[in-house]
């Protein structure tokens, strides 16, 4: 853990101009990255997660737009970048792991084809090398026979298979950041579970730092040294990841692990987090998660301020529940 | 793939027998091509000779019977007007017919895909608009008018291309090649870009609407998120998608090229098999039209065995499904 992290994204803005208005999927996001970290990106669907590492990759779609705040890479500010450094930088420095695997591969061009072109944009290497390169990636997330598999079809692989398959080619070219969108949602528990754990290894092993979108806690929970909690296109909680489990400040990153199965009793009503997500065209004054807090008074009318009840963790909440917890 | 291959063979064969028996019903309810045949003033002795020679009076079934069992020794019997070999007549018009249809079609494709690829890329852009107005024309503007005003504008009012016929032609193997003399292309141009005008437009709105949709998909971004270059990812990982719908559509609309060709061979004069039909179906050449037909089916079905060969190299996924089948 040393002096520069790898990113530093500051006050980063994404908004979407749609017809209906400006949805801010992104509203002054904040969080940093070390060397060899996992950082968990949690929040529920439509909270900004995925856009966040898309608008960091710079690949966020039409009528998406980056509008403000830095995404420092290496101390290199990604948004001032010109298409063709990012072009340098995605899949070679920063490589990103998608949602759903049965749709990420190109379902004509075989794996060895998909792999090996990934290297032979970033280095000037022969086919020879970059196929062995490909199928080393492949025997090191765990795929049987790879020689063999290399010649087959993405079609010809189960999810979990295809979901390797892609974590391998975010590895070729070894690169400093992981972004993972989701990469085990679609998938079943038990490869959930081996993915999860080679994946862990692996940075572990190579220093790659990684975000970690997801909306499972416990996905989290295993996996991650640090955690961001997203509401409504902003962090709401933010620290170690044993901290916030353990003593969740905000009144959101409360309800969210009250709402997990485990944490209630048997044969009680099952908690959930009342009301719903706001709608991001119809945010709510002052705190977006204001309407659904039990906590709520006038003061949460304002905009709130991130501050730092505890010690390395940095909430945006005018009643944080330091007292409840602790 | 052999088994593959086999299963689809057997199927042309039947589609092809079934064809035959249509045709040869069909030809035979159109009209009687005695009354054509023979002289206003031959007597009823005469008339009855001919009837007889041509084999006019046995029952259907049994002309048909006797028609195949030559057919199936490549025998389709002797044209009523030009008394030679119908299938000789057809066969030797094939090659022209065949050369308008896949300059036609290579028009389409080398003109059709990029246009459509870029409409599909830049949907909002004044070009792919125009583009696109284009290809309604393409589609709405009937052949015959399109290939007159071809004639007006290039051959008449400029006088850059010549209006009709095959020009000089180059023998290969015994068969003559408009597209091998600098005279013969001149002449090739304006009938194949008559023909080519509605499968152009059709390209066009394939590789729009492909490209519309595959743009989208997560293995562009994917792809785009691998670092790979804005070429690579449109002419591999598009592209080949694109190319499915493409290949099979044109495919199947070959055949249709060569029936349209009808139309158009007769506006240039273009010495083809379409030609030749009208002129048969004028003076009810039953064996001329029979044959023609014949092969016409025995195309189709030999161009939809190709595509679907193609479409299995194109497609892994129908290759696999084929292999367990």
């Amino acid at each position: 853990m040393t002096d520069t992290p790898i990113l530093d994204v500051q006050g980063l803005e994404t908004h979407f101009f749609t017809k209906d208005g400006v949805a801010k999927a992104i509203d002054g996001v904040n969080f940093t990255v070390r060397k060899g970290e996992i950082m968990g990106l949690v929040g529920e669907s439509g909270s900004g997660k995925s856009v966040t590492g898309f608008s960091i990759l710079g690949l966020v779609d039409p009528p998406g737009k980056v509008v403000g705040g830095k995404v420092l890479f290496k101390g290199e500010d990604l948004l001032q970048a010109d298409d063709k450094r990012m072009q340098e930088l995605r899949g070679a420095r920063i490589s990103m792991i998608f949602q759903d695997p049965m749709m990420t591969l190109n379902p004509v061009l075989r794996v060895d084809t998909q792999m090996i072109e990934t290297i032979q944009a970033h280095e000037k290497v022969d086919k020879q090398t970059a196929w062995q390169r490909s199928r080393d990636a492949l025997a090191q997330v765990g795929i049987p026979s790879p020689e063999e598999r290399m010649r087959a079809y993405p079609h010809q692989f189960s999810g979990g298979m295809r979901q390797r398959v892609a974590i391998a080619i975010a590895l070729l070219n070894k690169p400093d950041l992981i972004i993972a969108d989701e990469p085990t949602t679609a998938l079943d528990v038990t490869i959930q579970g081996q993915i999860l754990y080679e994946t862990q290894k692996l940075c572990r092993e190579t220093g790659t730092a990684m975000i970690w979108v997801t909306h499972d806690l416990a996905v989290v929970a295993g996996l991650a040294d640090s955690i961001s909690v997203m509401y409504a296109g902003r962090v709401v909680e933010q620290g170690n990841i044993n901290d916030v489990l353990d003593n969740p400040v905000h009144p959101y990153t409360l309800g969210l692990l009250g709402s997990v199965p485990g944490h209630n009793t048997r044969g009680q009503r099952l908690y959930q987090v009342p009301g719903m997500a706001p709608s991001l065209f119809k945010l709510p004054k002052g705190c977006a998660f204001q309407p659904r807090c039990g906590y709520a008074t006038e003061a949460c009318q304002q905009d709130q301020t991130v501050t730092e009840p505890v010690p390395g963790r940095a909430v945006r909440c005018c009643h944080p529940q330091v007292e409840v917890s602790s | 793939m052999s088994v593959f291959i086999i299963r689809r063979l057997m199927q042309a064969i039947l589609v092809v027998w079934i064809m035959s028996l249509l045709v040869y019903v069909g030809v035979h309810i159109v009209g009687d091509p005695v009354d054509m045949l023979i002289n206003p003033e031959a007597d009823q002795a005469e008339i009855a000779r001919v009837i007889r020679d041509l084999g006019l009076d046995r029952p259907l079934h049994e002309q048909y019977w006797y028609f195949l069992k030559n057919a199936l020794q490549g025998d389709l019997g002797n044209s009523f007007i030009f008394n030679e070999p119908a299938l000789k007549l057809v066969v030797q018009r094939i090659p022209a017919t065949f050369e308008l249809a896949l300059a036609a079609l290579g028009l389409a494709v080398v003109i059709g895909i990029p246009l459509g690829v870029y409409a599909g890329l830049k949907p909002d852009s004044k070009i792919s608009q125009t583009i696109m107005a284009s290809s309604i024309l393409g589609f709405s503007l009937p052949t015959f008018w399109v290939g007159l005003m071809l004639i007006m504008f290039f051959s008449v009012m400029m006088g850059w291309l010549p209006s009709f016929g095959r020009g000089d032609t180059e023998t290969i193997f015994g068969v003559e090649f408009s597209f091998l003399t600098w005279d013969g292309l001149t002449h090739l141009f304006l009938p194949a870009l008559n023909l080519s005008l509605f499968k152009l437009s059709l390209v066009i709105r394939l590789a729009r609407a492909g490209t519309r949709e595959v743009v989208h998909q997560e293995y562009i971004k994917f792809a785009r998120a691998k670092g790979l270059s804005q070429n690579r990812i449109i002419f591999v990982h598009l592209m080949k998608n694109i190319m499915i719908p493409v290949v099979t559509v044109l495919g199947l609309e070959f055949g249709g090229l060569i029936a349209f060709s009808v139309v158009t061979e007769t506006v240039f004069s273009w010495p083809g098999m379409g030609k030749l039909i009208i002129d048969a179906l004028h003076n009810l050449d039953r064996p001329l039209v029979v044959a023609y037909l014949m092969v016409i089916v025995v195309l189709f079905v030999f161009i939809n065995l190709v595509v679907d060969v193609l479409y299995s190299i194109l497609d892994p996924r129908v290759r696999l499904r084929d292999l367990k089948g």
